[in-house]
């Protein structure tokens, strides 16, 4: 009961110090935006192509408000050794790292719905079968806040974790499916592909908005949770190994 | 006077004993950062219901004690107890006891000096009514009352200090842990600061506290370690630390103007005498019997100095602490070094 206080009220205070900030929210409602936008005048099909593009855009979205804000939640307050009483408090590791990640999560999860709220507005969605998109949006969200973690876990500044999210980021928007297909990288790409856990969150995106999936739901599903449970335990061991000296 | 500790907690250590439980018990503690070894075989009991003061010059570990002991470090050798609690093996078992304050103040910028301590409550569990109650109590007898709803980040440094200290005992810890708890702030915030350490104790807390400053200690602590590169040099009842230079006589003299080192010249004279030079102008004599002055000014005129102030001094652990860790002597050895190679 004691810990859960703690976890709830060490969510509700970076919620309201950095995920409801003002500029934190522009930048969540301008980052997908400007990456729907692009895509849109790139393709240069008009209306009809949305529904294709939809998958990427959101899994972009997501991918760049979480691992962004681990940065600070996370590395910041190590820096600022604010962390250091988190660590002294008489809450299990796990606990206190849930909590650290519930709020980037959350951010996350609202962050896909941005470009969906977008399109909503230009093009049919009825189509769309959201008991698969939905839990695809939340795993992809718990996903890439752990591949924030990890790097967050990995660096000592604020600015090296910003670097390192780069690193990771670029390549899997390319490697993962959402906007060429895996089957036409070149065939050296494609094991890497399948080291990356969005793209199966990219395959379940793409069943959800237009059908077009190459591997089952539920298998997607497995390997996504599977990718979820590893980061967090190696982020979890990092933690107990660097920090804890 | 604070009223944190629950009463049955007042009546256990109201009549402190010689025979007081060790609540923190440290054996053969060892640790080192790649070549630098911060501490190297490190002992102590701290009895449970005092002040505890580990005292040291800069780099001798321990600021590295206390995060061992808190959870923050793993030890590398040794065993450390709390409570009867094995942190070496779990240290979070431990750590609904304590309360730290670091050596540099580690609260949230962004929240109020309220929200910061509401939210350090929070982390041991104390439900939200219990929280603000104890918040608002706690900025009353901190004097933060006014600078509650204002952001931690426009607190001044006295007022950084204050709030970090309250926010470690929000959640009545047994033992608080407070690493230079006055360093860098005003003489009357100081003050105040020790006074508050002195009633939590009396209230209960066991306090483990470390400094620099040898007179807060001796005039805190009820038992005393000195810690100097990683090992404890020396460690007793304060009391009894000062018996030892208690029968010792103390006379200070200042001259009218500053001279060349002649403490080898007074030595030779005065052997039955201990001299330091405390600046080239002010000179320090220790001896088990009264000191006459008459001798010491007639020399200082035989060698051109005019004696301008002759002060007795009160024997203090600075001398205690002089002596067991030759502290002083070394640094003015470096002094002396510096001023040959200038020449
Ligand atoms: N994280 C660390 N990495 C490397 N070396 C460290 C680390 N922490 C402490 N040390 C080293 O260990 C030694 C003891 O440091 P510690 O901070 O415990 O000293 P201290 O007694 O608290 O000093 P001060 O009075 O300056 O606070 C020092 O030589 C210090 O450089
Ligand atoms: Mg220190």
């Amino acid at each position: 009961m004691k810990k859960w206080i703690a976890f709830w009220n060490i969510l509700d205070k970076d919620m309201r110090a950095y995920y409801l900030k003002p500029p934190n929210i522009s930048w969540g409602l301008i980052f997908p935006l400007a990456w729907t936008g692009m895509f849109f005048i790139r393709s240069g099909q008009g209306l009809d192509s949305i529904a294709g593009l939809l998958p990427g855009v959101v899994a972009i979205s997501i991918l760049f408000g979480t691992t962004s804000m681990l940065a600070v939640t996370v590395t910041f307050e190590k820096k600022a050794r604010s962390f250091e009483r988190l660590l002294l408090a008489p809450i299990p590791l796990q606990v206190l790292m849930l909590a650290k990640t519930a709020g980037a999560i959350l951010f996350g999860i609202a962050n896909a719905f941005v470009p969906i709220i977008m399109a909503a507005f230009l093009t049919d969605l009825s189509s769309v079968a959201w008991l698969v998109v939905i839990p695809a949006i939340v795993l992809i969200a718990i996903a890439s806040t752990f591949i924030g973690l990890f790097i967050a876990v990995s660096v000592s500044e604020v600015f090296e974790a910003q670097t390192f999210s780069n690193f990771f980021r670029f390549p899997m928007i390319f490697l993962c499916g959402l906007f060429f297909p895996i089957a036409d990288l070149p065939s050296l790409l494609r094991p890497l592909s399948y080291a990356l856990p969005l793209t199966y969150g990219a395959d379940i995106l793409h069943a959800g908005f237009a059908q077009q999936n190459q591997m089952p739901f539920w298998m997607n599903l497995i390997i996504l949770c599977a990718f979820c449970v590893v980061l967090f335990m190696v982020s979890l061991r990092n933690i107990r190994r660097k920090w804890i000296t | 006077m604070i009223r944190l500790i629950p009463a049955q907690m007042k009546t256990k250590t109201a009549m402190p004993t010689d025979s007081a439980e060790p609540i923190i018990s440290v054996r053969g503690l060892g640790k080192s950062f790649g070549k630098v070894t911060a501490l190297d075989g490190v002992d102590f009991d701290v009895p449970q219901g005092r002040i505890f003061g580990f005292l040291g010059p800069n780099g001798a570990g321990k600021t590295t004690t206390i995060n061992i002991l808190t959870g923050l470090m793993r030890p590398e050798r040794g065993s450390v107890s709390i409570a009867g609690i094995d942190c070496a093996e779990n240290a979070k078992a431990a750590q609904h006891l304590m309360g730290v304050v670091a050596d540099q103040s580690n609260l949230y910028p962004e929240l109020t000096g309220f929200e910061n301590l509401c939210f350090c409550a929070a982390l041991y569990g104390l439900s939200k009514k219990t929280r603000q109650d104890k918040a608002r109590h706690l900025l009353n007898i901190f004097g933060l009352t006014d600078a509650a709803d204002r952001k931690f980040s426009g607190y001044s440094k006295g007022m950084k200090r204050k709030l970090t200290i309250a926010s470690a005992i929000i959640h009545q810890p047994k033992i608080l842990f407070l690493d230079e708890p006055t360093t860098g702030i005003d003489v009357a915030s100081a003050r105040q600061i020790r006074q508050l350490i002195l009633d939590l104790n009396r209230q209960g807390t066991t306090v483990f506290l470390t400094t620099h400053y040898i007179e807060e200690a001796q005039r805190l602590c009820e038992r005393i370690a000195f810690i100097v590169n990683g090992k404890i040099a020396h460690i007793d009842r304060t009391e009894n630390l000062l018996r030892s230079v208690h029968g010792r006589h103390i006379i200070e003299l200042t001259l009218n103007s500053s001279t060349e080192d002649i403490s080898d010249k007074l030595n030779d004279r005065f052997d039955e005498l201990e001299v330091e030079s405390l600046s080239r102008s002010r000179f320090r004599f220790t001896a088990d019997k009264p000191v006459n002055i008459g001798p010491l000014i007639q020399f200082f005129e035989s060698q051109g100095l005019e004696v301008g102030e002759a002060r007795k001094a009160r024997p203090t652990l600075e001398q205690v602490f002089v002596e067991i860790t030759g502290i002083e002597a070394e640094l003015m050895t470096r002094e002396k070094e510096k001023a040959e190679t200038q020449r």
